[in-house]
């Protein structure tokens, strides 16, 4: 599952994820039905609004063995929200997808160390790095330190651990417009810790949160970079990843 | 004195004007933090602590779902112990039943114990009104009183002070109220409790009527329970003769056994003690000890309503330990008067629209909204209350109550859009398309791919650009990449 943000606005996070995936071995397809889980809908309180996209992501997906998604809140509505969606569209043949897509849905790193069981994907990231957990992978998902361990076998990374790390960076979907001043004050403490890492890349597992702090530290003339975590995993000795690809 | 939250802007614009308090933002996040650490210590000390929130949960699950014949119980063994039962439909109700009791008495001055059910109906303001003055004598209340403040916080209201602030408070507000703090009080704590303590002991002697909440109330033998640190609750429930306690229906637990589990769980999760300095427990009247006149005032004030909810009825467990306000990154930028009531952080801002009802009043519909859902209330709620998920709730209720206004709202407009875009491949590749070009137009680097950065955007969109970049939108989306070969060789570049 690309995600919308990751297919219209950030392509590396898919990309990477699509190159990561086939190095390990995976028979990767992509449908083109797909495009958005509605989570944007149900989390700003327009359910009916999301019933279409529910339905197209549970046909877009029907009849594979996994769906990977390199977001944690999409995993995390598709998992948890769907359902409450398909409910109420009053439609027994969407909750039953629904019930069918949700088991076989995984974040990243779950689905590369708990089906995979994989913790070293082979790459190679030569860079000083920090990783903010995302609160939907964190709390909704409970990855735990599965994108840690991820990262931690990186050859040639040098792993930062950034302060206050497990504190939501002030997104919040829809919250980062609508409370857009509380949401850059939350923004520019996470900024501020990640800046005092002195690291070059800051690595988070969804796009949604990474624009938000990379536009923040990209305002402020920081000079760090964001790379989601497929990025850094998809990258090799042989084959480093490189964002101008993408360009 | 007695100011109110009437009035308060929405979330949004509230916030801002707390945001721009610096030294508002270091005492709460100074003061937040340490209650964070101390209750987590205390928390981790349990093996059995989410066992225990489990059943504590299931305990009010199981009495809300039987609400009124547990209240009828109540009210029965209260009854039978000597106590006055009354019942209040809504705040006018409750206030003019204390005021009553005062009045009858003769009365022009009580001393309250804490109580989070009192602030929500307004009592002190109508009892004022009424020419009966309501004393705070819980020590961050009377700064809040004195202050002529709202607190900010439900069990620490005066959080948004520091120390050289009630010694400025203590200084010029007390001898207005009764015996003033000395000349030269400092700002060392030891000296300002001194100084509290003094002032209020004269209102513990004199005060004939005493004004409570209740944080449990134990059907079976009809025994009210306040949990406090101070010592203040104990003095004003045992010293005065008439005692009036506004509680409301929710705080009802069928047997002690029951109350057990909360009595452990409650000082771990608020002040990270393992046990309160303070539990006071009494049934009706003991002759010739305490209280000869007891009153208890059962409030319903919109808990019926939330407890037509079958999903988000389950705020109703909540038992105002105020963990998931410590834990709130929102609440720790912004402060509880944003919220625009006495119960504010993540369980404000559902607990709120659910007593009140959504879709009237443009504050309350903000609530919802004033979180991030990045789930730490959730996580450390001692009754496993999902915030979260409720909070999703109430944003979908509110939606709901404005479908059949004749003009949308600019954002229920821009969402149908979106949605409609975004409900078919084909017209989000047009999109995409689209937004693509303007990646053509504009080079630059920094951001992720290389691209340049977006800085300014008209009308909603500088919500986003006020401080933060955006990307330029790739040339090539995702999905275009995969058409002409994702991930095959020559489809990589």
């Amino acid at each position: 599952m690309a995600t919308c943000l990751g297919d219209a606005m950030f392509p590396e996070a898919p990309r990477a994820t699509v190159r990561l995936l086939r190095r390990l071995g995976v028979d990767v397809e992509v449908p083109e039905a797909q495009t958005c889980c509605g989570q944007p809908m149900v989390n700003t309180g327009y359910l009916d609004e999301a019933v279409p996209l529910v339905r197209t992501t549970v046909s877009a997906f029907e009849g594979f063995d996994a769906v990977v998604v390199p977001s944690g809140s999409c995993a995390g509505s598709v998992r948890h929200q769907h359902g409450i969606v398909a409910e109420r569209a009053g439609d027994p043949a969407l909750v039953d997808g629904v019930a069918r897509l949700g088991p076989r849905t995984y974040e990243l790193s779950e689905f590369l160390v708990d089906v995979l069981g994989v913790t070293d994907v082979g790459a190679s990231f030569p860079h000083r790095v920090t990783y903010h957990p995302t609160c939907h992978s964190l709390r909704m998902l409970r990855v735990g330190d599965r994108p840690l361990r991820l990262l931690e076998a990186v050859r040639g990374i040098d792993l930062v651990d950034l302060p206050g790390a497990e504190e939501c960076c002030g997104f919040g979907g829809t919250f980062a417009v609508k409370n857009a001043d509380t949401s850059v004050a939350m923004g520019s403490d996470k900024a501020r810790h990640v800046v005092g890492t002195g690291a070059e890349v800051l690595v988070a597992g969804d796009a949604s949160c990474l624009m938000h702090v990379g536009g923040l530290l990209s305002r402020q003339r920081t000079g760090v970079r964001t790379m989601h975590l497929a990025e850094v995993l998809a990258s090799t000795a042989d084959d480093p990843w490189t964002q101008e690809a993408t360009r | 004195m007695g100011r109110t939250f009437v009035g308060m802007p929405p979330f949004p614009v509230a916030a801002r004007t707390a945001l721009a308090d610096s030294q508002l933002r270091r005492n709460l996040a100074h003061a937040t933090g340490t209650i964070r650490g101390k209750r987590a210590g205390a928390v981790a000390e349990l093996e059995d602590w989410e066992d225990l929130g489990a059943q504590a949960a299931a305990v009010k699950d199981r009495t809300l779902a039987h609400l009124d014949e547990h209240l009828v119980a109540l009210e029965e063994a209260l009854s039978a112990r000597g106590a006055t039962v009354h019942w209040a439909r809504d705040a006018a109700d409750a206030c003019a039943v204390v005021a009553d009791v005062a009045r009858r008495h003769g009365i022009d001055e009580v001393v309250k114990v804490k109580s989070m059910a009192t602030q929500e109906i307004g009592l002190n303001e109508a009892l004022a009104e009424q020419g009966i003055a309501a004393w705070e004598t819980d020590l961050a209340e009377l700064i809040v009183q004195l202050g002529d403040d709202l607190p900010s916080h439900i069990l620490v209201p005066a959080i948004h002070r520091n120390r050289a602030e009630i010694r400025d408070i203590f200084r010029t507000r007390m001898a207005a109220a009764g015996r003033p703090a000395p000349d030269d009080l400092t700002d060392d704590p030891a000296a300002l409790a001194a100084a509290a303590r003094l002032h209020l002991r004269e209102k513990f002697l004199s005060a004939r009527m005493a004004v409570s909440g209740a944080n449990f109330a134990v059907a079976e033998t009809g025994t009210l329970v306040v949990v406090e640190s101070e010592g203040n609750g104990r003095m004003c429930l045992t010293l005065p003769d008439v005692l009036v306690s506004v509680v409301g229906i929710e705080k009802v637990v069928p047997t002690w056994r029951d109350l057990d589990l909360f009595l452990r769980l409650l000082p771990r999760s608020s002040t990270g003690e393992r046990m309160n300095p303070y539990t006071s427990m009494w049934t009706g009247v003991t002759p010739g000890d305490g209280p000869q006149e007891v009153h208890v005032v059962l409030l319903d004030n919109g808990r019926t309503r939330a407890l037509a909810d079958e999903y988000a009825r389950q705020a109703l467990r909540c038992i105002r330990c105020s963990a998931c306000l410590n834990v709130c990154p929102v609440y720790e930028r912004v402060g509880g008067h944003a919220y625009g009531s006495v119960y504010p952080g993540p369980i404000g801002a559902i607990i709120n629209p659910l007593l009140r009802g959504v879709g009237q009043d443009p504050q309350v519909d903000a609530l919802p909204y004033a979180s991030t859902l990045c789930g730490a209330c959730g996580d450390v709620c001692p009754v496993a209350i999902d915030i979260p998920g409720v909070l999703v709730h109430l944003r979908t209720a509110v939606v709901d109550a404005h479908r059949s206004d004749t003009r949308p709202t600019a954002e229920a407009l821009a969402v149908r859009a979106a949605a409609w875009t975004l409900g078919d491949a084909r017209r989000l590749a047009l999109a995409e398309k689209a937004a693509g070009g303007a990646g053509r137009v504009r080079r630059g680097r920094g951001m992720p791919g290389g691209r340049g950065a977006v800085s300014w955007l008209p009308f909603a969109g500088s919500r986003w650009t006020g401080a933060r970049d955006l990307p330029l939108p790739p040339r090539e989306s995702f999905r275009a990449w995969w058409r002409r070969g994702g991930g095959t060789e020559e489809g990589r570049r």
